[in-house]
């Protein structure tokens, strides 16, 4: 399937400087850029025409801070207007520094809060199931430390144990956790039954590869490692 | 399909209703976290993709819920009081209110039904916390027969509902539907009743001229039934909660603005914890809810409007 659009990799970061508001969270937005584009322009069955799809790929980003990349993918493949994002964080606008599905277009969950988008994603592999649609893929991004809220572990057991193969959780690794994850994060994953696979985060082949390689019988983690948060 | 028989608890009948309606509302999935996975074994292996038991996760079973319901589906969430409102807190308030989407939330327990349980068991707050978030229905019924209308006027929606069960009930259902039902009119007051305090609050004004009004639906708050009743008796007005004193307070409040009033509200008393085990009715008697003690507070609140 060919998305029509104008705007490439190379806009995004002239798209994401149109959102000035937000410098705090620059370098927690950048380091998502890259899955971003790799599973916008490559890997999900998602179209601005149809945004409202039941058999549509659903993107759940649940590290919600720092969504300046997230727009600015959106932005590229047609879902918001890129005029837009130099309302960012307005009171009028539809985008803020966390996103909100009620607000902006394609955008599926509202998050901010750490911890919701993966028992949310698991919620919705269960409807999409129940309702016999076994075809779309929930993918959820989280952030290495996000991984610490214990709602997460909720979901990554269940999903383990149910051999949900619709999920995908991407863990944006910028090592900030202060605790951090002996044995590494996917290691965890694996020790729940599911498939894992360990990846730079800016090789758009290498993350290609690993976000499509799903298993009918057990969800995907995708760890992308990045450069270490600056602190 | 004949009319189902009413059980005899409240939760027995949630799970009775949910059960028959699993079968005829594709839409109906029920997430638990093992609290009465025991009852819906049958109705598991009958629709295992949509009785759901997610072990002993609270926050999941709620986050669940909230992405079942972005799918279209009608989740019920159900676990004893603390479990299914405070623990999960933020899931409520995020993973469904804020995602623009809803549930059926069934606590069971209520204030103190399982009182050899102790305080960890107990949350007569749950009510106060659900009404600090926006487009709740708060149903909180005093009969088994209550709870199955309830449930299945609530289940085509797809609005937030909280469904609040307790073993304490009513000898006989009342009406059920939003707003406030007459009981019994009369001249010296007006005395709210919510769910299972109906009995209660009957006996202790047996021998009382007061007005007594019945909801099993305290969310959204019908003012306009308050004003009616405080219009045709006085504006003395009596509210008689199962759960945290006062709860509802602001809500009569705000329907008598403008009319000078006096309101007593008689609930779960808030200035202690209770370290208590023993019976519901030591209970409710330690938070001055027995007959006796809700007509000493009743009768001692309106002798001091006539001096």
């Amino acid at each position: 399937m060919t998305i029509t659009t104008t705007y490439g990799y190379a806009d995004l970061r002239p798209l994401m400087s149109a959102m000035t508001g937000d410098e705090k969270h620059d370098v927690a937005a950048t380091s998502t850029l890259d899955v971003l584009w790799v599973l916008y322009d490559q890997v999900l069955s998602v179209d601005p025409q149809r945004i409202d799809d039941p058999d549509r790929d659903r993107f759940l980003l649940s590290k919600g801070h720092g969504p300046m990349a997230f727009y600015a993918v959106l932005a590229a493949k047609g879902f918001l207007d890129p005029a837009e994002l130099t309302n960012f964080g307005a009171f009028d606008s539809r985008l803020g520094f966390h996103p909100d599905r009620v607000l902006a277009p394609g955008v599926e969950i509202g998050s901010g809060s750490l911890g919701h988008g993966l028992p949310l994603g698991l919620g919705v592999v269960l409807g999409l199931r129940a309702q016999d649609r076994d075809r779309p893929r929930v993918v959820v991004l989280v952030g290495d430390a996000e991984l610490d809220e214990g709602s997460n572990h909720e979901a990554i057991q269940v999903a383990g144990r149910w051999g949900l193969g619709q999920l995908t959780t991407v863990v944006v690794d910028n090592s900030s956790s202060s605790t951090g994850w002996p044995g590494g994060i996917a290691d965890r994953f694996a020790r729940e039954g599911w498939a894992v696979h360990t990846v730079d985060g800016r090789d758009h082949d290498a993350l290609r590869r690993a976000l499509t390689d799903t298993h009918p019988d057990r969800p995907l983690a995708v760890v992308a490692e990045v450069e270490p948060k600056e602190l | 399909m004949s009319a189902p028989t009413i059980a005899t608890t409240m939760r027995e009948q949630f799970v009775q209703t949910i059960d028959n309606a699993l079968d005829t509302d594709p839409r109906v999935a029920v997430v638990l976290a093992e609290i009465s996975a025991d009852r819906f074994e049958d109705a598991a292996r009958r629709h295992p993709r949509r009785v759901l038991n997610v072990g002993i996760r609270e926050q999941a079973m709620v986050g669940v819920g909230g992405g079942l319901a972005l799918t279209g589906l009608r989740p019920v969430v159900h676990s004893i009081t603390p479990f299914v409102v405070e623990r999960p807190f933020e899931q409520l308030k995020l993973d469904l209110g804020h995602q623009g989407v809803g549930a059926i939330v069934v606590s069971t327990g209520a204030s103190f039904d399982y009182p050899t349980a102790g305080r960890t068991h107990m949350a007569p707050g749950d009510v106060a916390l659900i009404d600090t978030l926006p487009g709740w229905t708060v149903h909180v019924p005093g009969h088994p027969a209550e709870v199955d209308a309830l449930l299945r006027s609530a289940l085509p929606g797809d609005e937030p509902v909280y469904l609040r069960l307790s073993e304490r009930v009513n000898a006989e259902p009342l009406v059920t539907g939003p707003g406030w039902h007459t009981v019994r009119t009369g001249g010296e007051g007006v005395v709210l009743a919510v769910g299972p305090m109906l009995d209660p609050v009957l006996s202790a004004t047996a021998a009382l001229d007061v007005t007594v009004l019945y909801t099993a639906t305290i969310r959204p708050f019908d003012a306009a039934g308050l004003r009616a009743a405080v219009h045709a008796a006085t504006s003395d007005v009596v509210l008689v909660e199962p759960y945290l004193r006062g709860t509802s307070t602001h809500e009569i409040n705000d329907a008598l603005a403008d009319v000078p009033h006096r309101a007593l509200a008689l609930g779960v008393r808030r200035d202690q914890e209770l370290r208590a085990y023993g019976t519901t009715e030591e209970h409710e008697a330690a938070h001055g809810l027995s007959p006796t003690a809700i007509a000493a507070s009743i009768r001692h609140f309106l002798d001091g409007a006539t001096r």
